[in-house]
């Protein structure tokens, strides 16, 4: 593989909080247009991960090269640009709920980019009507149900149209249909933006849908247990909690 | 079903029976028995359940805990004609994946609690005065304009604490005033001069009262609220969007915050001061039938620009001290509603009590100044 293929990169990188550790060692690389997962059981710091690969937490040790820049040892301008070229979708869609759809998503037009207010409504509202939200500009995330909050979140993290995308468990709390045109919306970024994707969750089926890449984090060993296409790994699983993940702890046809 | 708990030691073997109703199971006395069988020479634990009628989770616990103590012991338990259902919570009971880092116990002797409060001392003041430092940078790289505030929030926020919070800052301030009148024409009228009432309530409110009863209500009401919010915001990892963003939450949150207050607090410390100024009026003028014109000179005359002036920088530093105990109880808060709670009202006390030593600095200034 050759070496511009590569987006981020983590070596020897440490979690945890204080004392407490929650994984050691992991190395690891994501090349562009991954859709790279996350996995591991509850508890084992994948949100942890998350945190420390967008900046929000200092790992206990390691570095991380975002494009061959060490992004850690980075000044605060070039971190902030590395972290401009990035979306973030958590959790709970994370919207600021004193603005509207419209304004979250304006937001980080206004700081980083030199459009008039006109222009940016009508990219608001473009990247609105991307997730299936038309019409929504104007309303405030109190007003709109819990998917819709994670696609408007996920419509403020492509404002920017970043290079790489973070999801922290996007299909957590939707529906089977609803989290399917997620994960078909996931594709449709990677395909037609060439985005990288990051994901961090648990759904198998989001897994196989949408992965081809991934690593899986144990919380006993605190290690990475096994990497690569999932697909590959459900065939050759590396260790026998592996299996046990991918096949809902044996099951058949899983 | 009658229950019987049999229970008895043969060959090593402890041996237990359930029989009967298992329902909201509670004796402790048969459970200490019971936990006092289990000893280091035990070679095994037998528990049998053929006549075992209904059960739930009380005769569920009793059995983890045996099984517990057992393991410990590395005593091997067997289950005799157990119902699958049991058996299957006990084993899923166990099957725990990841071990609890140890928890503080809590029994830490005296010296620890000294040693680790002094701890937790230090780094309060320390991130304290880090939330300090990083928002007077953001108040003077402001000046310079190189900050990313909305002037949409600042706005929202200016209304919330100005002219909404009039109504209430009226009521007290007119209510203070009075009282201050009544306790002063007690007094005053023993001398027969309850005409210095006008002068009383003049002074106090305008040097002093008038700041602080604003700051008591606006530290209650928009100081608990910017904890509450930023809190919130803290909860539903709004702030950690706006971090990845890369923007300063300090420019974005907290600013507005303080510029609003120091703004809106000497503005209100001066409707106050009128406004218990009126109280004042109301008691002379109603009660102790002083004439409106006279109660009115007097009160004008009490007026020294020194005095106002005090007061009013009392306002400007009490609507710092709120919104920074505010915006920093809500930056610190953890990430549930229980922390949103606590931080709340950590934001309301400590506004409190840094106003009220503010004030003793202040006063100790004007002292050394001669103002
Ligand atoms: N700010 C923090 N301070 C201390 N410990 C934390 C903090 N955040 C998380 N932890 C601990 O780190 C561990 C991993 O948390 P994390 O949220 O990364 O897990 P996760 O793999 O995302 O789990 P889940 O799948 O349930 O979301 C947990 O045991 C948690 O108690
Ligand atoms: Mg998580």
């Amino acid at each position: 593989m050759m070496k511009n293929d590569v987006k981020i990169k983590a070596v020897g990188l440490k979690i945890g909080y204080g004392d407490f550790v929650l994984l050691k060692d992991a190395d690891f690389v994501i090349n562009k247009h991954d859709i790279f997962i996350i996995m591991g059981g509850s508890g084992c710091g994948k949100s942890s991960m998350l945190r420390v690969l967008t900046g929000l937490v200092k790992p206990l040790e390691g570095k991380i090269f975002v494009d061959d820049v060490d992004f850690l040892a980075a000044d605060t301008i070039t971190r902030n640009q590395i972290m401009q070229t990035s979306g973030i979708l958590y959790q709970s869609g994370a919207l600021f709920s004193s603005m509207t759809l419209a304004e979250n998503i304006a937001l980080p037009l206004q700081l980083y980019r030199n459009y008039s207010p006109e222009e940016i409504r009508e990219i608001a509202a473009l990247k609105l009507a991307l997730v299936g939200l038309k019409g929504f500009e104007d309303y405030y995330p109190s007003e709109i149900s819990g998917g819709m909050k994670k696609r408007a979140g996920l419509a403020r993290a492509l404002a920017l149209d970043p290079d790489v995308v973070y999801f922290d468990e996007p299909s957590a709390g939707l529906d089977p249909v609803s989290s399917k045109l997620l994960d078909d919306l996931i594709l449709d970024i990677n395909h037609n933006l060439g985005t990288t994707i990051v994901i961090v969750t648990h759904e198998l089926s989001s897994i196989f849908a949408v992965g081809n890449n991934s690593i899986f984090l144990d919380g006993e060993t605190k290690s990475i247990l096994a990497r690569g296409n999932p697909k590959e790994l459900l065939k050759n699983p590396p260790h026998e909690k592996v299996f046990q993940f991918l096949t809902r702890g044996g099951e058949k046809n899983a | 079903m009658k229950q019987i708990l049999d229970f008895n030691i043969s060959n090593s073997l402890l041996n237990i029976s359930f029989e009967g109703d298992y329902l909201l199971f509670s004796n402790d006395n048969a459970k200490g028995k019971v936990f006092a069988l289990i000893k280091n020479n035990l070679q095994g634990i037998v528990l049998s359940a053929q006549a075992l009628g209904k059960w739930d989770s009380t005769l569920l616990s009793f059995i983890f805990e045996i099984e517990k103590r057992a393991r410990e012991l590395s005593i091997p338990v067997r289950y005799n004609a157990f119902p699958d259902g049991l058996i299957n919570l006990i084993n899923l009971a166990f099957s725990v994946d990841r071990k609890p880092s140890p928890v503080d116990t809590g029994k830490a002797g005296l010296l620890e609690s000294i040693g680790s409060w002094g701890v937790s001392v230090y780094h309060g003041i320390k991130s304290g005065l880090s939330f300090m430092g990083k928002t007077f940078n953001a108040v003077f790289r402001s000046m310079f304009g190189r900050v990313v505030m909305r002037s949409l929030d600042f706005a929202a926020v200016l209304e919330e604490c100005g002219y909404k919070a009039l109504p209430i800052v009226s009521l007290i301030s007119f209510m203070v005033g009075l009282i201050l009148a009544f306790v002063g024409a007690v007094q005053l009228k023993t001398f027969g001069a309850q005409i210095y009432v006008a002068s009383l309530v003049t002074i106090g409110m305008t040097r002093i009262m008038g700041a602080i009863m604003t700051g008591i209500i606006m530290a209650g009401r928009t100081g608990a609220s910017y904890a509450a919010v930023i809190g919130t915001m803290q909860v539903n990892e709004e702030i950690d969007a706006l971090k990845t963003m890369g923007i300063n939450q300090f420019d974005f949150l907290v600013l507005p915050r303080i510029i609003a207050l120091s703004i809106a607090m000497p503005i209100l410390t001066m409707w106050a001061d009128f406004m218990g100024m009126l109280g004042g009026g109301f008691v002379g003028v109603v009660m102790l039938d002083i004439p409106l014109q006279k109660y009115w000179e007097m009160s004008v005359a009490a007026i020294t620009l020194n005095n106002f002036f005090v007061g009013i920088f009392h306002g400007l530093i009490f609507g710092i001290v709120i919104a920074v105990c505010g915006c920093y109880y809500g930056i610190s808060c953890g990430r549930n509603a229980d922390a949103v709670g606590t931080s709340t009202t950590k934001a309301v006390v400590s506004a409190i009590v840094w106003m009220i030593v503010m004030t003793g600095f202040i006063t100790l200034a004007c002292e050394v100044l001669d103002i």
